[in-house]
């Protein structure tokens, strides 16, 4: 256990934590946007209710996104100094314009938000939610083009021991970024419709707030259409993008080791990275990874042998993510659709809806996956072909680092609990009762019109 | 040049930020000490907010700031101050998630866990940015790499420990004003009674924390140094006294949202007043002051320093516009209508 070790582990654990509250609220902020401008530009109370009730889930889930996410921001000075001092030229300027442009917006409007429901005009109102839905897409443009950067290091020359900046403007618009953040965002308006779906599904299985829960699985259906198609094409992009300027990760992905020309996927795999070979590999698809990779079937697509063992990632842990992450990708589709058929009259089939509260954890396993092939992949590049990982930890102690990270584990590991717990106390117990006439079904569990009562 | 706005610039990020976080910091440490039931423990939340997360990004922007224009810096001061740093992380989680989890389970054990989560996360950060900066102030061992020559326990020396006891204080003051002036109607007027009279208490105590930390700057670190070769610079802690004497003066007349002003202006002029006095340095090292991290070895290429320079003198007006504007919209104290408000805390 060195120093090295455990910071990687706590960063992890940090990033995978704060990244299971981010792509809610990249999404679900921009769907409430939408339900109460329905209820400005309609009047119609459900709307409203739907906002309310959307909106206390998100609350939740926001609190805890942004108190993780605040640790993330020193992490870069506590345990990766050696690359702070090396890349903060570039990296610490996007990370100070995110905080300026982003997060001030963020966190100033939702408070205006949450009290100002009888302080404000429906206008104004609406318009709190759409800076926060906003500004949040936006921080994570710069925090996206920061981790781009480690990616596929542009705009800058090695100058005084260090890398500084030379061109700001490709660093922020470089393809890379443009495409990590678009496939980051879909994913997350994936998650987020799934979200919406599957508590939808349940209530509406039960019967209860018919109309509100309707109109929600409604709009959320057709994000998960459009959005889960986007991803797999833009995924593909991203695909490209690595094939062409990271091989290795891209060999990883596919546990390919020997350079041909017309490589195939394999439909089964399993590498063994010791040996160099894959120890389970068959169903091949001919030449369809150098399909994949550069858009022609007989393409010459290096192998994990051509690169010198100690720059290639951990091998297992990229392909069975990636696969995760794209077998997932194609269920979603499959899900979506169907969902998006049944939209206008999702109670005719209960199957669906039976299956939806389930599938809405999916999304999150495929984020994270996603997450994984994106940063175990880069190994062991911190910084892709410019600085090792190993060359950028801290000169701390191991034993700071260890009560660290155990104190992560236990306090973060509480707060998912109480998080969780909680979406799940306020998402079965639905809105509030409908103010005035508003077509109900009998509730069936009882529970359903509960006054929210406060401590 | 740039280096030097850049200093300045950072200076007063981290003075806006203490000044900002600090009311809500001392409010919620004073909390169980204040507020008697658990209607005024609910005044206490939601006086403090719509605020809190909006105070709490100017540390996030000063962090930052620190990353984007010093880098040579931000590396060795957070690795250095680790212990320190994660233990204020720590504090912010529990302490950030209290608002929103508090209220949304109806049960005694549950809220007293939150609330003992909201006191001791504003408790520890405001000792420890004081134990920080003090120690700053007076330099920390860094080798000649830039590598800390020391534990969690070499930065609770005697002069770092009373600088956390000063920050707390004024943090303190600050947050019990801000209860005074901002807990309302029938449920807060007794709890803003109680505020006043902490603020009345406290002050005292912290113009003698104050008095000896100034005495103890002169002989733990040379802060004064930049003093004397430019006297001019007296103004700043000069002011800063003149703030502290104002708080008080406005207190025995009754005008509360006036001393909660000059505790702002003291915290501000104190920050300042260090910040002066360690220019150039950022980060001095005790060992070998050639060792130390300045505003000039340790700065951004000037190209970033220009960019961010634009980027801030675009953005951080429109930033204090907006919040200004929060601010003022919510200005009135918290009374009963608020708490019967469903999203209130
Ligand atoms: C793709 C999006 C994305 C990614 C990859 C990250 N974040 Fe994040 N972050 C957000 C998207 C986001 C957000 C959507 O803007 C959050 C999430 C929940 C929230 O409330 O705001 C947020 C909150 C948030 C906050 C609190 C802001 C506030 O108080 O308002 C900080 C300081 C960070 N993040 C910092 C980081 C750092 C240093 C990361 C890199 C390791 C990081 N985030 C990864
Ligand atoms: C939020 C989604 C993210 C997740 C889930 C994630 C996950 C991970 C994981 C698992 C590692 C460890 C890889 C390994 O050591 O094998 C890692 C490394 C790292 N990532 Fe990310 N990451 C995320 C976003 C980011 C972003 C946006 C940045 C920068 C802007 C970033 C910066 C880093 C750094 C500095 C490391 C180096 C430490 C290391 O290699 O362990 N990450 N990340
Ligand atoms: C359907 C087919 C999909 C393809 C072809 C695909 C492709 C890719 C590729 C090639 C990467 C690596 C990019 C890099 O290394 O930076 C990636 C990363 C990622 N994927 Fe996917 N993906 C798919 C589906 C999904 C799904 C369903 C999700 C989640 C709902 C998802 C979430 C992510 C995330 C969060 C990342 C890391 C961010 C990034 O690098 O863009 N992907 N994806």
């Amino acid at each position: 256990m060195d120093v090295l070790f455990l910071s990687r582990l706590q960063f992890a654990a940090a990033t995978f934590f704060h990244f299971l509250f981010v792509p809610l609220t990249l999404g679900l902020s921009l769907m409430i946007a939408v339900m109460e401008t329905r209820f400005v530009t309609t009047g119609q109370e459900v709307y409203r209710r739907m906002a309310r009730f959307w909106g206390r889930l998100f609350l939740i889930n926001f609190a805890v996104g942004i108190v993780t996410g605040i640790t993330l921001e020193f992490q870069f000075g506590t345990n990766w100094s050696r690359y702070s001092a090396y890349v903060g030229d570039i990296f610490g300027s996007l990370l100070a314009v995110e905080a300026t442009v982003a997060f001030f917006l963020e966190s100033t409007f939702i408070a205006v938000w949450v009290f100002g429901w009888n302080k404000l005009s429906p206008r104004a109102h609406a318009a709190c939610i759409w800076i926060v839905a906003i500004a949040s897409n936006i921080s994570a443009y710069w925090i996206l083009t920061a981790n781009s950067f480690m990616q596929h290091p542009v705009g800058y020359v090695l100058r005084n021991g260090r890398a500084e900046l030379a061109d700001f403007f490709t660093v922020i618009t470089q393809k890379w970024a443009v495409l990590e953040f678009v496939h980051t965002l879909s994913a997350a308006y994936v998650l987020s419709a799934f979200f919406v779906m599957g508590i939808s599904a349940w209530h509406l299985l039960r019967g209860r707030h018919r109309e509100l829960f309707r109109k929600s699985f409604a709009l959320a259906a057709s994000w998960a259409v459009v959005f889960s198609i986007f991803l797999a094409v833009n995924g593909d992009l991203s695909g490209k993008e690595v094939a062409e300027k990271q091989p290795t990760k891209l060999a990883a992905m596919e546990a390919h080791w020997e350079t041909t020309t017309s490589a195939p996927i394999y439909l089964l795999a399993w590498p063994d990275q010791d040996n160099q070979r894959n120890a389970i590999q068959a169903l091949p698809v001919p030449g369809m990874l150098s399909f994949l990779a550069f858009g022609d079937f007989s393409a010459e697509v290096k192998g994990l042998k051509d690169f010198p063992p100690q720059d290639r990632p951990p091998v297992l842990l990229t392909f069975l993510s990636f696969r995760l992450m794209v077998g997932l990708g194609v269920l979603f589709i499959v899900l979506a659709v169907w969902a998006w058929l049944r939209r206008k009259e999702p109670e005719a089939s209960p199957r669906l809806l039976r299956i939806l509260p389930w599938a809405m954890f999916l999304p999150y396993i495929a984020i994270e996956a996603g997450w994984t092939v994106a940063e175990v992949g880069r190994q062991p590049w911190i910084v892709w072909g410019l600085m090792r990982t190993s060359e950028a930890v801290s000169p701390i102690a191991v034993s700071q680092v260890a009560t660290t990270l155990v104190a992560f584990v236990l306090v973060y590991g509480l707060l998912g609990i109480a998080a969780a717990y909680l979406m799940y106390t306020y998402a079965r117990r639905g809105p509030e009762p409908a103010a005035e006439g508003e077509p109900q079904a009998a509730p069936a569990g009882g529970a359903a019109g509960e006054e929210v009562a406060h401590a | 040049m740039l280096e030097s706005i850049w200093f300045f610039l950072w200076g007063v990020l981290w003075a806006v930020y203490f000044m900002l976080d600090g009311f809500d910091l001392g409010a919620g440490t004073l909390m169980p000490f204040l507020a008697k039931s658990d209607q005024q423990r609910r005044v206490v939340y939601n006086a403090i907010g719509p605020f809190w997360d909006g105070n709490e990004v100017w540390l996030i922007t000063a962090g930052g700031v620190t990353f984007a224009a010093f880098p040579g810096t931000y590396a060795v001061m957070f690795s250095s101050l680790y212990s320190a740093l994660m233990l204020i992380l720590f504090a912010l989680i529990i302490r950030g998630v209290a608002f929103e989890l508090r209220g949304k389970v109806d049960s005694p054990g549950w809220r007293r866990l939150w609330d003992g989560c909201l006191c001791v996360g504003s408790l520890v950060p405001a000792l420890l940015f004081g134990v920080a900066f003090a120690n700053i102030f007076a330099g920390i061992p860094l080798d000649a790499e830039g590598i800390y020559q020391g534990t969690l326990f070499t930065l609770l020396n005697p002069y770092g420990l009373l600088g956390g006891v000063f920050f707390l204080l004024m943090f303190l003051v600050h947050g019990a004003l801000w209860l005074g002036v901002k807990s309302g109607g029938q449920v807060g007027a007794e709890l803003a009674e109680r505020a006043r009279a902490a603020a009345r208490r406290l002050w005292p105590v912290l113009v003698v924390v104050a008095v000896v930390f100034l005495l103890a700057t002169a002989w733990a670190t040379d802060l004064y140094a930049n003093y004397l070769k430019a006297p001019v610079l007296w103004l700043v802690p000069l002011l800063a006294v003149v703030a502290l004497l104002a708080q008080r003066w406005f207190m025995a007349r009754e005008q509360w949202w006036r001393a909660w002003f000059a505790s702002a202006g003291t915290i501000v002029l104190a920050t300042l007043f260090g910040v002066i006095g360690l220019y150039p340095r950022l980060l001095p090292s005790s060992l070998n002051p050639a060792w130390s991290l300045t505003a000039f070895n340790s700065s951004s290429s000037p190209l970033t320093l220009k960019i961010m320079l634009g980027v801030a003198l675009v953005m951080v007006p429109v930033v204090i516009l907006y919040q200004l504007w929060v601010y003022l919209r919510f200005r009135q104290p918290v009374a009963e209508e608020d708490l019967a408000y469903e999203e209130a805390y």
